[in-house]
């Protein structure tokens, strides 16, 4: 078995663009969730919203890119008031409710044959990077052992990360973010300082799902292609386990959570493999190796969420329930 | 800093490559390399003989697979993914003095939707031409096939009404229970039981299930006083680890349960698969017997008290968890009986089966009122036919689920209890 090269891919995974689409995913469940106690549980859909709506406006549209970026978030806010409008005045259980169906819905609606010539149907869409590629400003060569367009996605992947942190940290500290967390705590008491509880929370979502729907472009543009099934429920159940690893209502935390959960993920894997092929295991084939990794993150989110509720960097007094 | 940042430059350059090498796919891998998906058919004469020999194409983009009709007339083609193939059938290839018959089209597209087996029926002979259902009785027949869809959606239902009911759990593992049951029939009948003593067995595993999950995760956290969002959480880890426990033994690929391959048969205007009229008639049974124990015996009785008002049931000298027990087994054998059911409807059993009605038991749960189980009842009945009907009035049959998930959020939209649910309940 090699080591070197299980923890050199786990170790690569730290800062691969799909780490970077994950962390930012989280962080926008962070703002629902964390700051603001909204259940979303279909973050998978506005990630989906984010890469449809980017790759039909380049593809069926021809426009340049930020176009594409401009209307990828336009999307992601109109998908977010949608869902908003109806639920957000009902309990919270009921808005999880609508948010996995909505997120289902986008899922059924982009694999359906009847509009395969906008959205590709099951095989989904591809060739839509080139404007994002074309605006590589670095020369063909090697960068720390990646080649142009693999250095540049991380850079422009990570470097939206960080902005999208800063931005949330400087809202959450503002007088804004501090109404949100008094919603969290106790929608009532806000309501009776005479806040509008309904336009905060409306706020929020929005929020985080225009965070969502730029990481669901991170996530599609190193791949080169945007397939409907890598937006099921596990995607948004995947997010959760990376938001409540780190601490749910904290900047710093989806970005760790998100890291942890893919070195976790990479070395079980290299692990796994690596036991079965030097034929220390034989009770286990490669494809169950896969499975047991999923069986794993199950076990670990309800644990998380048993034991350690506030993550690795959350204040067990900033929980979004008590 | 200098050592820290040239530690960081280091990771990068080792890691960099390998993990272009080897990056973990972001969704569940496929399960085997062999194409689980398949178009497959029976190629058979006006006299009912099989016809062998026959080539068959199916092609999607860069895709071709052919297969040749075996001596029992049988052909399948593996298909890398579910999405439309143009299938073709080689003229040439037919036997002398049999032709394809009237109306049939060659080649012709056909696509999957949400099963990973499509079958293509070719017919032949001269004088045999395809009927042109009307429209009346595609209506009727697709409406007691809702029927049927929906009180088996009703069974799964019920359960999950009274578990939100009595304990406040929005159970997102209702649907690993649904699977239980189709999967545990299928395991005792390959162990060569006969097929009675599966059922039964499955459906004693279904409440074992559900009571082992009640004793050993819901009762200590209820006893923790964890809150109902950190519990719908779990119930969310405890669905991830559950599905892929399954798929861990059972495989990815589709399997039938015995039985599965019927005709349909006539009665009076309506044409209806044997098995879905089995289902309809159980299910209507199971779900008569329910309302019968809740009206009308004590334990129903102290069931819709608990539901009601917990605190006030416990004073009156109800044993709260015991009648929490109960609605968990029950529960449980009732998801599993829904399961067994909807793996006769759609047909085939696969890991994530259950997974895949979860959001329309939730859509009939919601529908009817949150915790109400006669609504949950009525809601899905109403989502069962709703969904089957959408095909008849012109929906793709790959967008049927959606429309009744968009019902379900309309009516949130303008009645957020619920057709038979209680205003305050709402919050």
């Amino acid at each position: 078995m090699d080591f070197g090269f299980i923890f050199s891919s786990a170790t690569g995974e730290i800062f691969s663009p799909t780490t970077a689409a994950y962390a930012l995913a989280a962080l926008g469940l962070a703002v629902h969730f964390g700051y603001s106690g909204l259940l979303n549980f279909g973050q998978a859909g506005f990630m989906a919203v984010g890469a449809y709506g980017f790759a039909i406006s380049t593809l069926s549209f021809g426009v340049p890119f930020f176009v594409g970026l401009l209307i990828a978030v336009v999307c992601s806010v109109l998908f977010a008031l949608i869902l908003g409008i109806p639920t957000l005045r009902l309990r919270a259980d009921y808005l999880a409710i609508v948010t996995i169906a909505s997120a289902e819905i986008v899922r059924y609606v982009v694999t359906t044959n009847q509009l395969t010539g906008v959205t590709g149907s099951a095989n989904g869409l591809a060739a839509f990077e080139g404007g994002f590629y074309d605006m590589n400003p670095f020369p063909e060569g090697s960068y720390l052992g990646m080649n142009n367009r693999d250095f540049f996605i991380r850079i422009v992947g990570w470097g939206l990360v960080v902005v999208c942190c800063v931005i949330v940290w400087l809202l959450m500290r503002s007088p804004w973010g501090r109404v949100l967390k008094g919603i969290r705590e106790d929608e009532n008491a806000v309501r009776s300082l005479g806040k509008n509880v309904y336009a905060y929370k409306m706020q929020a979502l929005v929020i985080g799902g225009i965070v969502g729907a730029l990481a669901g472009m991170v996530f599609t543009l190193p791949r080169g292609a945007v397939q409907p099934a890598n937006y099921g429920t596990e995607l948004t159940f995947f997010l959760w386990t990376c938001l409540l690893l780190g601490g749910m209502a904290t900047v710093l935390g989806p970005v760790i959570g998100a890291m942890i959960f893919w070195v976790v993920l990479s070395l079980t894997q290299g692990i796994l493999y690596g036991l079965i092929e030097s034929g220390a295991v034989t009770w286990l084939t490669t494809v169950q190796a896969g499975q047991l990794r999923y069986i794993l993150v199950g076990i670990a989110l309800m644990l998380l969420m048993i034991f350690r509720p506030q993550g690795v960097f959350g204040n067990k007094k900033e929980l979004a329930f008590a | 800093m200098g050592a820290i940042a040239s530690a960081v430059v280091a990771i990068l350059l080792v890691a960099a490559p390998a993990s272009q090498a080897a990056t973990p796919s972001p969704t569940p891998p496929p399960s085997n390399q062999q194409f689980q998906n398949s178009i497959s058919g029976f190629l058979r004469d006006d006299t009912r003989a099989p016809i062998e020999g026959v080539k068959i194409t199916a092609k999607s983009g860069a895709f071709t697979g052919t297969a040749t009709s075996g001596a029992n007339g049988s052909w399948s083609i593996a298909v890398p993914t579910q999405g439309t193939y143009v299938v073709e059938l080689d003229v040439s290839t037919l036997p002398k003095g049999i032709k394809l018959a009237e109306g049939q089209a060659n080649p012709r597209t056909v696509t999957f939707s949400q099963t990973s087996n499509l079958s293509v029926i070719f017919a032949f002979g001269k004088g045999i031409v395809i009927q042109q259902q009307d429209f009346g009785q595609n209506l009727l027949n697709r409406l007691v096939a809702g029927l049927s869809f929906g009180l088996l959606l009703a069974l799964a239902s019920v359960g999950l009404s009274l578990i939100f009911g009595t304990t406040g759990l929005t159970n997102f593992a209702h649907g690993e229970m649904v699977t239980l049951g189709a999967v545990l029939v299928f395991a005792f009948n390959a162990m060569n039981l006969p097929f009675w003593l599966a059922i039964i067995l499955a459906l004693i595993g279904g409440g074992l299930f559900g009571w082992a999950q009640d004793a050993g995760l819901w009762r200590p956290l209820r006893r923790r006083g964890t809150g109902l969002v950190p519990m719908m959480i779990v119930s969310i880890g405890l669905a991830l680890a559950v599905r892929y426990i399954i798929q861990f033994y059972f495989g990815g690929a589709t399997q039938q349960l015995p039985f599965a391959q019927s005709a349909e048969i006539q009665i009076g205007p309506v044409s209806i698969s044997p098995n879905n009229l089995w289902s309809l008639v159980i299910s209507a049974i199971v779900i008569v017997l329910i309302g019968i124990v809740l009206l009308k015996t004590r334990l129903g009785k102290a069931t819709r008290a608990v539901a009601d008002n917990p605190a006030l049931a416990a004073a009156s000298g109800i044993d709260v968890d015991s009648v929490i027990r109960i609605v968990w087994i029950v529960g449980g054998v009732l998801a599993s009986l829904g399961g067994i059911l909807w793996a006769y409807y759609r047909p085939g059993v696969t890991f994530d089966m259950g997974s895949q009605i979860l959001l329309l038991i939730f859509a009939g749960v919601t529908l009817g009122g949150l915790g109400t189980v006669f609504g949950a009842l009525i809601g899905s009945v109403i989502v069962g036919i709703f969904v089957e009907l959408t095909t008849v009035f012109g929906l793709a049959a790959d967008l049927k689920y959606v429309g009744a998930l968009f019902i379900m959020i309309v009516v949130l939209l303008f009645r957020p209890q619920g057709i038979l649910g209680r205003r305050e309940r709402v919050g």
